[in-house]
């Protein structure tokens, strides 16, 4: 009885001491690895590819899937440190697009691809959008070791979208992520487009 | 008072303090966002052309059963954007108005008819149209917006559009289903004829 008081008295003097909202991470304090993490899944330009690619990669099945879940946040990590110390930024226009477009109609597609070139997808587009990433660290003067976080948010989204594909058995479940990659697909079309015309 | 209670009552009371302590998550990291997506999600629905011949597509696919039930909204989409995209290069279509008409009319018209061509005619006349669709309306990204939320959101809608078309084609199982859906693609087809009408 007297420890729930005791605990209730606690709990009561924390509310007391809430600290006011916030609105904007860098008054947080969250530190760069967070800013990483929050970065990837905020950003659809970096969420998008990884979510096509975890799909591609449970069509395929296991073996890929396994090779893809490894090889991509490393790739991801390596064309960020090289981007960070290499990179320039402002070739960014348009880059999202093709991803989108070469890895949705692969899903569309649903073509049985070889371990090695699921694996060797999931590496270019690590090292692509990694790069991008890293340069535009860079050049934001932020800390490289943002791109820790966002190399712990790709393996996650990918661990769990793919072992989701993997899991699919009914033929229908198989046709719906099927058309997630044509919309996918599509998405990247318009951007293309949009790039090119210069009004993205 | 046990010590489990105890517990869960101390508990209780500091995951509310850090609750209250927490502070919100970053509210605006890059402009136009929610606006492009809404946009792009609200713009296929705001014109009844492109409603009705999305639907009938959808209607359609239902009635030619596997594989077109599926194959034309995984095609659909890549050649709407593949519309949009020509648009957005500054390649001219020109009639797209019409052709967006003329879809309504004959979409609902091989619907009122149960027509049943082989796979590939289904899907080159849908495609074909497509093209239109997405030419007269994958472009009207207002200034401001993200280019990429607009498209996703365009496509996303498309798609919504399908997939009530062929929820409504499911009807077809059952005879008085297969005459309803007949008498629907009669009426797209009419308004079909009531968008030419005003086109020309």
């Amino acid at each position: 009885m007297r420890s729930g008081r005791l605990a209730s008295l606690a709990g009561a003097a924390l509310l007391l001491w809430s600290a006011s909202a916030q609105a904007h991470l860098a008054s947080t304090g969250l530190g760069p690895v967070y800013d990483g993490i929050s970065h990837f899944f905020l950003s659809l330009d970096d969420l998008l590819p990884v979510l096509a690619m975890a799909l591609l990669a449970g069509l395929n099945g296991p073996v890929g899937a396994r090779r893809a879940l490894f090889v991509l946040p490393a790739a991801w990590f390596v064309g960020g440190l090289a981007g960070f110390y290499g990179g320039a930024a402002g070739l960014a226009a348009g880059v999202t697009a093709l991803p989108l477009l070469v890895l949705g109609t692969l899903v569309a597609a649903d073509r049985k691809l070889a371990w090695f070139v699921v694996a060797l997808l999931a590496c270019a587009l690590g090292l692509w959008n990694g790069w991008f990433n890293g340069a535009a660290i860079a050049v934001a003067g932020r800390e490289a070791i943002a791109l820790v976080g966002m190399g712990g948010a790709v393996f996650v989204l990918m661990a769990l979208t793919s072992a989701l594909v993997l899991s699919l058995r009914s033929p229908w479940a198989r046709i719906s992520v099927r058309v997630a990659g044509s919309w996918i697909a599509a998405t990247g079309l318009l951007m293309l487009g949009w790039s090119l015309s210069g009004r993205a | 008072m046990s010590k489990t209670r105890v517990r869960r009552g101390a508990g209780l009371a500091l995951l509310l303090s850090f609750a209250l302590l927490a502070a919100p998550a970053l509210a605006h990291e890059q402009q136009g966002q929610a606006a492009g997506f809404v946009t792009g999600l609200l713009h296929p629905v705001s014109g009844p052309d492109h409603v009705l011949a999305m639907v009938a597509v959808g209607m359609w696919g239902a009635q030619l059963g596997a594989p077109a039930i599926w194959l034309l909204p995984v095609s659909f989409p890549l050649a709407m954007a593949f519309g949009g995209f020509l648009g957005l290069v500054g390649v001219p279509l020109p009639g797209v108005e019409i052709g967006i008409a003329v879809s309504a009319i004959l979409l609902g018209s091989m619907v009122a008819a149960q027509a049943r061509p082989p796979l590939w005619a289904a899907a080159v006349v849908v495609g074909l149209f497509a093209v239109f669709h997405g030419h007269a309306h994958g472009t009207e990204l207002p200034a401001g917006q993200s280019g990429l939320l607009y498209s996703i959101g365009f496509v996303v809608a498309t798609g919504c559009l399908h997939a009530t078309g062929i929820a409504i084609g499911l009807l077809h199982r059952w005879p008085w289903g297969q005459a309803t859906l007949r008498l629907a693609g009669a009426t797209i087809g009419v308004a079909g004829l009531f968008f030419l009408w005003r086109v020309v």
